[in-house]
């Protein structure tokens, strides 16, 4: 039961994050929680010894989506109302639903539907083989997400610069 | 409880705070990052079955999933600076008129 430490840890740790993300009233709070859970999700991931994704995890979420989403905070008024008053009307349809959701989808989990006995199979992640089935199967998978990403940084320009709708863009549609 | 079991009760944990967090918060960065949170929950499950079956294409598959969160998240924060812009305020109640 020792190599369950670990996890149980974590995992504790990464679920203390996610209700601190609900309960913290400064947006820059929200973010260092949040920041916390994945970093704890990175280091169950690497107790799997999925050590690949792990660091994706790190480089790509806690280092470029995070440090946006921070930069972000900082650019926005914290005199606004949103900062002061955390919850919107919804708040007892939104947590009615949270716990039919965890309910549900809880007792499935429960019930053991999905939990066949675990074979030590993480040792066997190696990188070797993820690469060599990453660059030989996938590639063209892998193409269409960085076109993706590139259709994403064009469309993030043109909402931040088309102003009023109509003036200036859309002029080369025609 | 194993191992698959924990991860995935964490899984739906996170999930359930993700979906709870975006109807009940009023932020509407806070409302992303409770987003983001339901896009992590769901490769933590991902990962889980791709561990456990020691699986290179589920791996490859958690990566792309991976870069669709980022250029998801690329896309989002240009809109609501442009409502912030618009509106001058995060809060989502303001923007009621979306809803059609």
């Amino acid at each position: 039961m020792t190599h369950l430490l670990p996890l149980y840890g974590f995992s504790a740790a990464a679920l203390t994050g996610g209700v601190v993300m609900l309960i913290a009233r400064h947006p820059m709070r929200v973010a260092l929680a949040l920041i916390a859970t994945m970093l704890s999700l990175a280091a169950i991931y690497a107790t799997l010894g999925v050590h690949v994704i792990a660091v994706f995890q790190v480089l790509i979420y806690v280092g470029a989506v995070m440090v946006f989403m921070v930069f972000i905070i900082m650019l926005l008024d914290t005199r606004d109302p949103s900062f002061v008053e955390r919850y919107s009307r919804l708040l007892v349809p939104g947590v009615l639903v949270g716990a039919l959701l965890a309910a549900g989808l809880g007792h499935t989990v429960a019930s053991g539907l999905v939990a066949a006995p675990v074979n030590p199979a993480p040792a066997d992640f190696r990188l070797q083989p993820f690469s060599v089935e990453f660059l030989r199967t996938y590639w063209l998978h892998f193409e269409l997400t960085s076109v993706l990403l590139i259709a994403a940084v064009v469309a993030a320009i043109a909402v931040l610069q088309g102003r009023g709708g109509r003036r200036g863009h859309g002029g080369r549609d025609g | 409880m194993d191992s698959t079991q924990l991860l995935l009760a964490l899984s739906v944990a996170l999930f359930t705070l993700g979906l709870a967090g975006v109807i009940i918060r009023r932020n509407a960065i806070v409302v992303l990052m409770c987003l983001e949170l339901m896009v992590n929950a769901v490769i933590l499950s991902l990962v889980t079955f791709a561990a456990r079956a020691a699986s290179a294409s589920g791996a490859v598959l958690a990566l792309l999933v991976f870069v669709v969160a980022a250029a998801e998240i690329a896309i989002a924060i240009p809109i609501v600076l442009r409502l912030v812009k618009q509106r001058r305020t995060l809060d989502v109640g303001a923007y009621a008129e979306l809803k059609g």
